[in-house]
């Protein structure tokens, strides 16, 4: 008992530091445009950050559970409207973005924007036929082509395999935050710090857990040339990427939004008249 | 309880079936006229919500079974798949993992309802035991069906739980390598967990029959613990306790559909989004948050009993924190059932309640983490230069970083003055409070609330008087509330 005392005289006088060394910095706050249970993507922010995707991490990083139909499901960066021409079987006037009056999303596997993205790569396939290795131009129903030819030589070339990128924002705590905080992290070691055991394929980021993360910096300014002309300082990209990465990680977080609203009011009214029925029912019970 | 049947049937074909199988008249029983205690508070209505969890979660499986694969290589992205390809698949997968949560928040408050009001005191023994045994079934169900997505948490939690069977002598290894399906975690585990977490939930169903059967024949306790007397102490089961059922299950999905729509990702772990790696262990392992207690029980032993090692006391400890549930009922001496006449046994149902929430903080933490110190690390030394002579240096540090680095500095100087000599130092540490320590007080007092408290309080404790009726109670209740309002 006395011993119990003494404990907790000392937590009220001692509260002990709350990290230990090795514990990464917290990533600031940032705002988002997807935050919140009314959060969304705006197209143009995730064209962007798909682009730097492609431009910068592809080079290095996997996307396995992306295809590139994806990206032209409705709410994704190169979603379509168009109008359903009967007679040609063709869609006509087709544009980027939400359908308006009279036209209506155009399927991913039909939207051009999606088409012209998947023709830029080749597949290497066999041939069933013959069982030859053939190549052919990329589908909307392909899967983001991986820039190694075997998972062993990501870990080969690199000496750690740098992640997978289908869900990073969800497979770190804070996952936008910490992904901004990382690209725009970068600074040089405190003083006397080095990388462990001397290594020097180490760069210094405060933000990954340990100090010391594999990736050199990739974001400097003007990496990317972006098509609609905004300039590409290393912020900027960092906030693309990462509103790019976190459509990724669950493409159908906007459709879950407005789902969710209509369940809630829905069970909201369901709820207030059980409520009502309820006290209708027990009016004359004591209890 | 239920008395003579009041079911009188209708139509020709009802007539014709109750005199084969009376279904009909078994359902009428149960679920229209039972005798329900009309005091019943709105902590009785989780039975109702604790049956839409268990459907949910059997409907949202056998849809998900389904789209999964079952294998190494394509769980994970099988998983991704369902998210992102299978129409509605997003929102099936988020109610089965959200709704596994869910599952577990409602049968938690069910069963500390039932520790409460004493819903496991004669003559409900059986019902109760009943109910720690679909618990026990539903934490082997959850902790199976965490291992599917194949995540790094799915990989290392089923490491580290597989692992404690070798802590039992003799039998531990050939039990651990027969539930893994071989020398490691891998596709045959995986093809085993996947197909008991199909299994158990049935089971789970058969065994929620007969919590149902033993409930309508003793019927329910309720919040005075008075037994039923008579017909005045009752209202029929519908529409009463159905409409109140409704209600309540109702306010429950508004819950749950927050965490469904808006916060999918609350109730789980970062890392099981990071495919299974067997050659990078996470730096910190830890179940979803409905086990940390006994987790934290489990981590609790750090010391050996004799021939008991740390890892067999904490794996007899965890195994002994719900086995205790089951002869609960005989290890409350109380006559009187419910805590609301109990005015020392609640004080200490309470801090039970807060000591389990204390024990999930603690399995949520790294066990070395230091709560609080008394003091500061000291570093005390003599320094004999070659010189000659003798001198005494001092450090001290919060940490021990800062004590060593504080040193250093005084070293440093010292040998800069005094030239080279021997240096011989003690490290005095000052008393740290870890979550080590304190998840043994906690576990210390979770047994002794079960094995102290409730048997020997039952003996010495004065309760209240207890109203010899429901009747009167509500009488009493309603009274003392028109007092209070005038």
């Amino acid at each position: 008992m006395v011993r119990g005392f003494l404990i907790a005289a000392a937590l009220l006088i001692a509260p002990a530091a709350a990290f230990a060394a090795g514990d990464a910095k917290h990533p600031h706050k940032e705002h988002w445009s997807f935050d919140g249970p009314f959060g969304t993507f705006e197209q143009a922010e995730v064209q962007r950050g798909f682009q730097v995707y492609k431009e910068v991490c592809a080079a290095c990083h996997t996307m396995d559970n992306l295809t590139y139909r994806h990206l032209g499901e409705p709410g994704g960066p190169f979603a379509a409207a168009g109008k359903w021409d009967a007679a040609s079987g063709s869609w006509k006037d087709v544009h980027l973005g939400a359908p308006h009056h009279g036209s209506r999303y155009v399927p991913a596997p039909d939207n051009p924007f999606v088409r012209a993205i998947a023709e830029q790569y080749e597949i290497t396939e066999i041939d069933p036929t013959t069982g030859q290795e053939i190549t052919r131009k990329g589908r909307p129903a392909d899967r983001f082509v991986s820039p190694y030819t075997n998972p062993y030589q990501a870990k080969a070339i690199h000496g750690v395999a740098p992640p997978d990128l289908s869900v990073i924002t969800r497979a770190r705590h804070d996952g936008a935050n910490y992904l901004y905080a990382l690209l725009t992290g970068y600074a040089d070691p405190p003083e006397g710090e080095t990388a462990p055991g001397g290594a020097t394929n180490l760069h210094y980021n405060p933000y990954f857990a340990g100090g010391w993360i594999s990736m050199p910096p990739q974001l400097m300014p003007d990496r990317v040339v972006y098509e609609d002309g905004t300039e590409a300082t290393p912020e900027q990209m960092a906030r693309d990427v990462t509103a790019f990465l976190a459509w990724a990680g669950e493409p159908k977080q906007i459709i879950r939004k407005k789902t969710g609203f209509a369940t809630l009011i829905y069970l909201l009214i369901l709820g207030g008249l059980l409520y009502a029925a309820y006290r209708q029912v027990w009016r004359d019970v004591k209890h | 309880m239920s008395g003579p049947s009041t079911y009188e049937p209708k139509t020709g074909f009802e007539r014709w079936l109750d005199q084969r199988l009376p279904i009909v008249r078994m359902m009428h029983d149960s679920f229209v006229d039972y005798p329900t205690p009309r005091n019943l508070n709105y902590f009785w209505t989780f039975g109702a919500i604790l049956m839409l969890c268990l459907v949910t979660q059997i409907v949202t499986g056998i849809v998900l079974a389904m789209h999964y694969t079952p294998s190494i290589d394509d769980a994970f992205n099988s998983v991704q798949r369902i998210r992102r390809d299978v129409p509605f698949g997003w929102l099936i997968q988020n109610i089965h993992a959200t709704g596994a949560s869910m599952f577990f928040l409602a049968v938690y408050i069910h069963m500390f309802r039932g520790l409460y009001y004493g819903s496991y005191k004669a003559p409900r023994e059986v019902l109760w035991i009943l109910g720690v045994v679909i618990y026990v079934l539903m934490t082997a169900t959850a902790f199976l069906g965490y291992v599917l997505p194949w995540g790094q948490m799915s990989f290392w939690g089923a490491t580290v739980i597989t692992n404690f069977f070798t802590a039992i002598p003799v039998v531990g290894e050939p039990i651990q390598q027969w539930l893994m399906g071989g020398f490691a975690i891998d596709n045959p585990t995986l093809n085993r967990f996947f197909s008991l977490h199909y299994l158990l939930p049935f089971v789970i169903a058969g065994v929620v029959i007969l919590h149902v059967w033993a409930l309508h024949v003793t019927g329910q306790n309720n919040p005075d613990g008075i037994e039923v007397k008579d017909k005045a102490d009752t209202v029929p089961f519908t529409p009463y306790a159905t409409i109140k059922d409704l209600f309540a299950t109702v306010l429950f999905m508004i819950m749950f559909a927050v965490f469904v729509f808006f916060l999918p990702d609350a109730l789980g772990h970062p890392d099981n989004f990071i495919p299974a790696d067997p050659l990078k262990t996470p730096p910190h392992i830890v179940p979803e948050w409905y086990l940390l207690p006994f987790y934290a029980i489990l981590r609790a032993i750090d010391f050996s009993i004799g021939p008991i090692s740390a890892k067999l006391g904490g794996l007899m400890l965890m195994a002994g924190a719900i086995g205790i549930l089951f002869i609960l009922p005989w290890l409350d001496t109380s006559k009187v059932r419910s805590m609301r006449y109990r005015p020392v046994a609640r004080w200490f149902f309470l801090i039970f309640v807060a000591v389990c929430l204390a024990l999930g903080w603690c399995g949520a933490q790294s066990p070395d983490k230091v709560i609080g110190q008394a003091g500061e690390f000291t570093i005390n030394a003599t320094y004999k230069p070659a010189a000659g002579g003798e001198q005494t240096l001092t450090a001290t540090g919060h940490t021990l970083e800062a004590a060593e680095k504080a040193f250093e500095k005084q070293r440093a100087a010292t040998v800069a003055s005094a030239g080279a000599g021997e240096l011989t130092t003690t490290v005095v540490k000052p008393f740290q409070f870890k979550v080590t320590q304190f998840s043994q007080l906690l576990t210390l007092y979770y047994f002794a609330f079960f094995l102290l408290v409730l048997p020997i309080l039952g003996l010495r404790e004065t309760p209240n008087r207890v109203p010899e009726t429901i009747a009167k109670a509500i009488g009493a209740k309603r009274g003392a509330a028109a007092e209070k309002g005038a």
